[in-house]
């Protein structure tokens, strides 16, 4: 049988130009920014091959970071599914997720560059909350953007970045959530580009920001390859991620791109269902379109007007994607499915029960996904099929939602009529 | 179709700059928007720009956000917009479509362009894509005969406001500031030099947009620029009278006429 697709160390790699597979991603962006995003990207390209920025970068992550994260074996997350499932332990880095390692490779670049004040968007909290954070570590100036129904959904957040010493601005316009937070960090950054850089939070936007976040991002995977290979001395059958913008799954897939044995499955945002359209899978159900600078699957209207997402999880309410999804989704490299608001609660109470292990509600649509995936691979391969999903953050900032979702909170109830009410609302 | 060539060939003629008005489409309604087009015609405007309203217009400041989401809550549809550069187009007065990029990638870049000449219109001007990542867009204008109008701003490199003039027809749009859309005090040190980087390229027109809005201000601009944009002035005459047609006509006439003066009295 003839091979199809193109094969080579490059061909998942963006052109000079920013993209991927000719036609994802790109720069459409004002010519005001060009400048900058051109200096960001020779900026970024000698850093990577300077040793010394490698170095100071690896140093960060391990002593403040906190990585390399754990590959944990979840030995009774396993036996339900017949398969060896291995959790990638992004929950236990510093600020609880793996969005730390974006925030510090792009604040240390930012001093490198000689700039002195950062900004960032933020949906849920969290890439503020990081952004905040490397800010402080690094004394710079802080602004995070978020969008006004955000900052009052999530208030715990609001406070944690401005005790970091973060100016937190919330955005009224167009729906007020994350996408309108890019577009107002966006204005913000056509002014004030001249000493200000932008900690884009996900691996979409204008090049070179899908490759960068990337690039710092993909620990997760090279550490993880690494880790199974010498803990189990095999490389995994399949890895497993949820995709919003798509950040934490672009940095545990980096690794496995060439081994042509690993499955690569993304779990996007499938709200309450697709057919629903009440959803943020945007590769699923999205088109082509351009959106933030990249030409990417979009939520979108007949008439490219962008269609407001629905995810229970904040952090994956995005009607955009990382570009390289969009290619990777194109080649065939690796498949993106939905995931309900219900099927991810089911496996954060799951996941919560079996192994005590909170996680994000973003990270449950990847344990969810990745259940239905190890049955399948357990009954094709045995119990030795080894599954590695990125547990890409903790779910302490989700207690709100999880309160009225399980209707927790009372003392009175107990355990198993949360477990029931959760089956029940699966089923429905 | 007129190129807005015409409307620089005309001004020069005259020794002085073009006045560019731009509102978007749609706001407060369609026949509204495009009244409003037709009366700053009638009190000076040499050229036209129609901003389509886009759900993520990250170059614009509140006030063109405001009018454009009120016309897109409204439910203002790409081919509403293409009915208004047919009625404004109608006048003689070269008119371009302002928009931002997906909306025409949706449409189809070929199809977009063939029905923007079907209506009448100049071209486009594209805020969001430079001619290296708008080869398609550029395909198309060139075979419909299409004003391609792209940006410099002043942190464009030299080699960079090469690039656009030469990629560019019609004019080349200098945002002379480092900044968004919105009225400000017109005054910047960025923008002079600016011209002078992209004229060093040829003969195209520069026309400023750097948030003129009164005559004084277009006077000033006027004296080193070939066109004077103005924007959000326009719109704000609209949105200060939301439920009295009448009187925003009024304000945006005088503007217009006031604007009109001062592109006249330049000192050039």
């Amino acid at each position: 049988m003839s091979q199809t697709v193109p094969s080579g160390p490059m061909r998942y790699e963006a052109d000079e130009r920013g993209y991927f597979g000719e036609t994802w991603g790109g720069r459409f962006m004002p010519e005001a920014l060009v400048a900058a995003l051109d200096e960001l990207t020779v900026a970024w390209q000698d850093a990577m091959a300077d040793a010394d920025f490698v170095a100071q970068f690896e140093r960060v992550l391990r002593e403040y970071a906190g990585t390399p994260s754990r590959l944990y074996h979840a030995e009774r997350l396993s036996e339900t599914v017949g398969a060896r499932v291995l959790l990638k332990r992004e929950d236990l880095n510093h600020t609880g997720a793996h969005k730390i390692r974006n925030v510090l490779g792009q604040a240390l670049l930012t001093k490198r560059m000689g700039k002195t004040r950062v900004i960032a968007e933020t949906g849920a909290g969290q890439h503020g909350v990081a952004s905040a954070t490397a800010a402080a570590w690094f004394d710079l100036d802080c602004t995070v953007y978020m969008g006004s129904v955000d900052t009052r959904r999530q208030a715990l957040n609001v406070a944690r970045m401005q005790l970091l010493g973060a100016k937190v601005v919330p955005v009224e316009s167009g729906s007020a959530t994350l996408k309108d937070a890019i577009n107002e960090a966006l204005r913000d950054w056509v002014a004030s580009v001249d000493h200000t850089a932008y900690l884009f939070g996900t691996a979409a936007g204008p090049h070179p920001f899908p490759s960068m976040v990337r690039d710092f991002c993909r620990g997760i995977g090279d550490e993880a390859r690494a880790q199974c290979l010498d803990q189990y001395g095999v490389l995994p059958d399949a890895v497993a991620a949820c995709v919003g913008g798509g950040s934490n799954a672009i940095g545990l897939f980096t690794a496995f791109l060439e081994d042509k044995s690993v499955e690569i499955h993304g779990f996007e945002p499938g709200g309450d269902g697709v057919e629903t359209g009440r959803h943020a899978a945007t590769i699923h159900a999205g088109e082509a379109g351009v959106l933030h600078g990249a030409r990417t699957y979009v939520l979108q209207d007949e008439d490219g007007q962008t269609i407001e997402s629905h995810s229970i999880s904040a952090g994956l309410d995005y009607p955009g994607v990382g570009p390289q999804h969009s290619w990777l989704s194109a080649a065939g490299r690796a498949t993106y499915t939905p995931v309900t608001d219900a099927q991810a609660m089911e496996a954060m109470a799951l996941l919560s029960r079996t192994e005590g292990i909170i996680p994000a509600i973003e990270s449950a649509h990847a344990v969810a996904g990745a259940l239905d995936l190890a049955k399948r691979l357990g009954a094709e391969k045995g119990p030795d099929a080894t599954i590695i999903v990125n547990l890409s953050g903790r779910g302490d900032k989700d207690m709100g939602t999880a309160i009225e979702w399980f209707g927790l909170g009372d003392a009175e109830e107990g355990p198993e009529a949360d477990l029931d009410q959760t089956e029940t609302v699966s089923q429905q | 179709m007129t190129s807005t060539s015409a409307a620089f060939e005309k001004a020069r003629a005259e020794d002085r700059a073009a006045l560019i008005g731009y509102l978007p489409a749609g706001y407060p309604t369609v026949e509204g928007s495009a009244k409003a087009l037709q009366v700053m015609v009638d009190a000076g405007c040499d050229a036209i720009e129609i901003g389509l309203p886009y759900s993520d217009p990250v170059m614009d400041g509140p006030t063109i956000q405001a009018a454009a989401q009120h016309a897109l809550d409204a439910g203002v549809r790409t081919s509403d917009v293409l009915r208004v550069v047919e009625a404004v187009a109608a006048t003689g007065v070269p008119t371009l479509v302002m928009t931002y990029w997906n909306p025409i990638e949706r449409y189809g870049v070929e199809r977009f362009a063939a029905d923007l000449a079907q209506a009448g219109g100049a071209g486009l001007i594209t805020p969001d894509i430079t001619p290296d990542h708008g080869t398609e867009w550029i395909a198309a204008a060139d075979a419909h005969d299409l004003d391609k109008v792209f940006l410099v701003a002043p942190s464009s490199t030299d080699d960079r406001i090469a690039m656009t003039a030469s990629e560019s027809r019609g004019f080349v749009y200098a945002a002379a500031v480092m900044g968004v859309t919105g009225a400000r005090d017109a005054s910047s040190d960025l923008a002079g030099p600016l011209v002078d980087r992209v004229r060093s390229n040829g003969d195209i027109p520069v026309a400023v947009g750097i948030g003129v809005s009164n005559g004084d201000q277009a006077a000033d601009v006027a004296s080193y620029a070939d066109g004077v944009i103005v924007g959000s002035a326009f719109v704000r005459c609209l949105l200060d009278h939301p439920d009295d047609e009448a009187a925003g006509l009024e304000a945006l006439r005088a503007l217009t006429t006031d604007l009109a003066e001062g592109v006249r009295r330049a000192a050039r």
